[in-house]
């Protein structure tokens, strides 16, 4: 069993390196391979590996709470809709409330995250009140927060002289500061600090572990006595203020306003709930499957660049990772969920 | 005051969509395989179904294309999640994503452009005029002037009903369904059943998404699927698969958005009534499985 688990992992990674050589090799297809590294890791001083951390931050923040609700066995699968309003919340925040920096900053991380609590506790709400299974209620709410986002910067928020269906810009000083010479913002610290955290927590804490064991048993926690049902909404609370600070960071770091789509048209959530998948629900080894994600969106741009082949291509490469590892994983989130109904 | 001739007449233009993608789901349902990638089928369909009119410029291209494409999607969801064991929901975000990707790439690759593409090419699926019937109020708005897919998506929806009642082969399904060994032991392949099923979803998703876009529009927009799909799963769950609640739900659903569509024209943000079949939706699911669970209460009582 473990050894066929280590195969699965071991003869597609040298499947890949054999084709990455072998590309390598012709003459005519280098320029592709080129093109990808350039694009996730290279251009004017390193500016493209700036704007792969930039994604790999947002990335790494979804995928955080993402995980919190996996490893609870719970699917929540709304953190588009939670990211979405937080970072609404955040530039509404950021655009009119007045008062000295350090404080609308502040103001706007918390409105962020409690708007991305609010709505990951009403799928909640949904799932244990109504018994609208949490998977269903967590996606169906995705569409109103977006469709509610969409309408406020289309109509009563819109900076209309702009042209574009964005906000108005935030305050300019309160904004999260960069890196000097980079486009990288210290949003990636936030984020980082928060994905330190839960990874130490998850390991060490005493909620940590009942989380894990909740997850991993929800008859066995009930059993133990755990609180199940504080526990299940903490969860939830933890995993929405994370999207929301993540809608924060992008915010106040990346645009500075917020742009109509700019949290979903790049499938930030999705590519986050495959890193979380891909690390098999392994806190330590999310970070490095979200960097994968990241640098593989940005390589694909690099190969847009200097071989033509439309970006679109790292979606696809993205969903057959999924499926594969749907194939090799067995049932990894159904099987967890069904002592739970 | 809504209800006036031109939104009696968009109702069925906005029901089959999701009609058909809720018979494909009942059928997964029944065939008991969790299938939440019909926003993807539905896309690959509308994608197909404009690549198919394009390249051989008439609708029954389009829909063979469509067809293609869907039954494709419903093997690989079949070779991943039912022949390799795979999760259900993990393999489904997978083929929802690799659509996504997949029809933007190929809107790139094939024909150059990035967001929409509109044609000449792209022919419209033919509407069924029904002569006199059209001049009858109401009735006539309804029935008359409406997509062949239209008709085919309202009969599916006995012919399914039939099936899986009274076909040896839709007993299978719901076989497969209900309990997979007793079927293995009278030799059927309990992963064939469910493989037929799942094509049968990918086709018939695959149609909706036709319907989307060589029928209701003749263009194809980047994520133009819009949530449909997870309206129709909706829909399922409300009616616990069973087909002939499934009709009026639909049509419930498609009453709502064509209501939608009129008060944006009377000023309300497009924003905002787009949102309403999604709210609507979640206040059905409360009903449906608040009315579930006090009945699986009322069950476990009477037992114990």
């Amino acid at each position: 069993m473990i050894r066929s688990r280590y195969a699965s992992i071991i003869a597609p990674l040298a499947i890949i390196f054999l084709g990455v050589m072998i590309l390598l090799a012709i003459p005519q297809t280098r320029p592709v391979v080129e093109g990808f590294l350039n694009g996730a890791f290279g251009g004017r001083n390193h500016f493209n590996l700036f704007s792969t951390l930039a994604r790999f931050s947002i990335l790494l923040g979804m995928a955080m709470s993402v995980l919190v609700s996996f490893r609870a066995g719970l699917l929540n699968i709304g953190g588009e809709g939670q990211l979405v309003l937080g970072g609404l919340t955040a530039a509404l925040v950021g655009v009119y409330l007045p008062g000295p920096p350090l404080y609308v900053s502040v103001v706007a991380l918390l409105a962020a995250m409690t708007a991305g609590a609010s709505w990951a506790v009403l799928a909640g709400l949904l799932d244990r009140v109504a018994k609208v299974p949490l998977l269903i209620g967590s996606l169906l709410l995705n569409y109103p927060a977006s469709y509610l986002a969409s309408y406020f910067v289309s109509h009563p928020f819109r900076d209309v002289a702009s042209g574009a269906t964005q906000t108005h810009r935030i305050m300019t000083e309160a904004r999260l500061p960069r890196f000097p010479g980079t486009i990288l913002d210290y949003g990636i610290l936030l984020i980082g600090a928060t994905a330190i955290l839960v990874i130490a927590l998850e390991k060490t804490s005493v909620f940590g572990y009942r989380v894990r064991m909740q997850g991993y048993s929800y008859g066995f926690a009930r059993t133990s006595g755990f609180p199940t049902g504080a526990l299940y909404y903490r969860t939830l609370i933890i995993s929405g203020m994370i999207a929301g600070m993540t809608g924060y960071t992008a915010v106040f770091g990346l645009n500075q306003r917020y742009i109509d789509g700019m949290l979903t048209i790049p499938l930030y959530t999705w590519t986050a709930i495959a890193a979380v998948l891909l690390a098999a629900i392994i806190p330590l080894i999310t970070p490095v499957t979200a960097f994968f994600f990241a640098m593989l969106a940005t390589g694909a741009v690099g190969m847009e660049r200097s071989a033509d082949i439309p970006r679109e291509i790292g979606q696809i490469v993205q969903a057959v990772i999924v499926l594969y590892l749907a194939g090799v994983g067995g049932k990894m989130l159904s099987g967890g969920t069904k002592e739970d109904h | 005051m809504f209800l006036d001739s031109a939104i009696i007449e968009s109702i069925p233009r906005f029901f089959t969509p999701v009609l058909l993608a809720a018979i494909g789901s009942a059928l997964c349902e029944r065939a008991a395989v969790f299938n939440i990638a019909l926003e993807g089928m539905m896309l690959v369909g509308a994608f197909a179904a404009v690549v198919g009119c394009v390249y051989t410029g008439s609708w029954m291209g389009g829909i063979g294309f469509a067809i293609v494409a869907g039954a494709a999607f419903g093997l690989i969801f079949s070779f991943f999640g039912v022949q390799r064991g795979g999760d259900d929901i993990i393999v489904s975000i997978g083929l929802n994503v690799l659509a996504i990707g997949l029809t933007a790439f190929l809107l790139r690759a094939l024909f150059g452009v990035q967001g929409q593409f509109e044609d000449p090419r792209i022919v419209e699926i033919p509407k069924v005029n029904l002569g006199p019937v059209a001049d009858i109020p109401f009735i006539g708005d309804l029935l008359s002037g409406q997509s062949i897919l239209v008709w085919f998506a309202v009969l599916m929806v006995f012919a399914t009903h039939f099936f899986l009642n009274n076909h040896y082969y839709g007993l299978r399904i719901r076989a497969a369904g209900q309990n997979a060994s007793a079927l293995r032991s009278v030799g059927v392949s309990p992963e064939r059943v469910k493989t037929v099923a799942l094509v049968a979803c990918g086709i018939l998703c695959a149609l909706g998404g036709a319907q989307l876009s060589i029928s209701n529009v003749t263009l194809f927009t980047e994520g133009m699927s819009a949530g449909r799909g997870w309206i129709a799963l909706v829909i399922v769950m409300m009616c616990s698969a069973r087909l002939p609640w499934i009709l009026p739900t639909a049509i419930l659903f498609g009453l709502v958005d064509a209501m939608g569509f009129r008060m944006q024209g009377l000023g309300l943000p497009q924003q905002l009534t787009e949102a309403l079949p999604y709210l609507l939706a979640i206040v059905v699911l409360i009903i449906a499985f608040r009315r579930k669970s006090i009945r699986q209460q009322a069950l476990g009582q009477s037992e114990s």
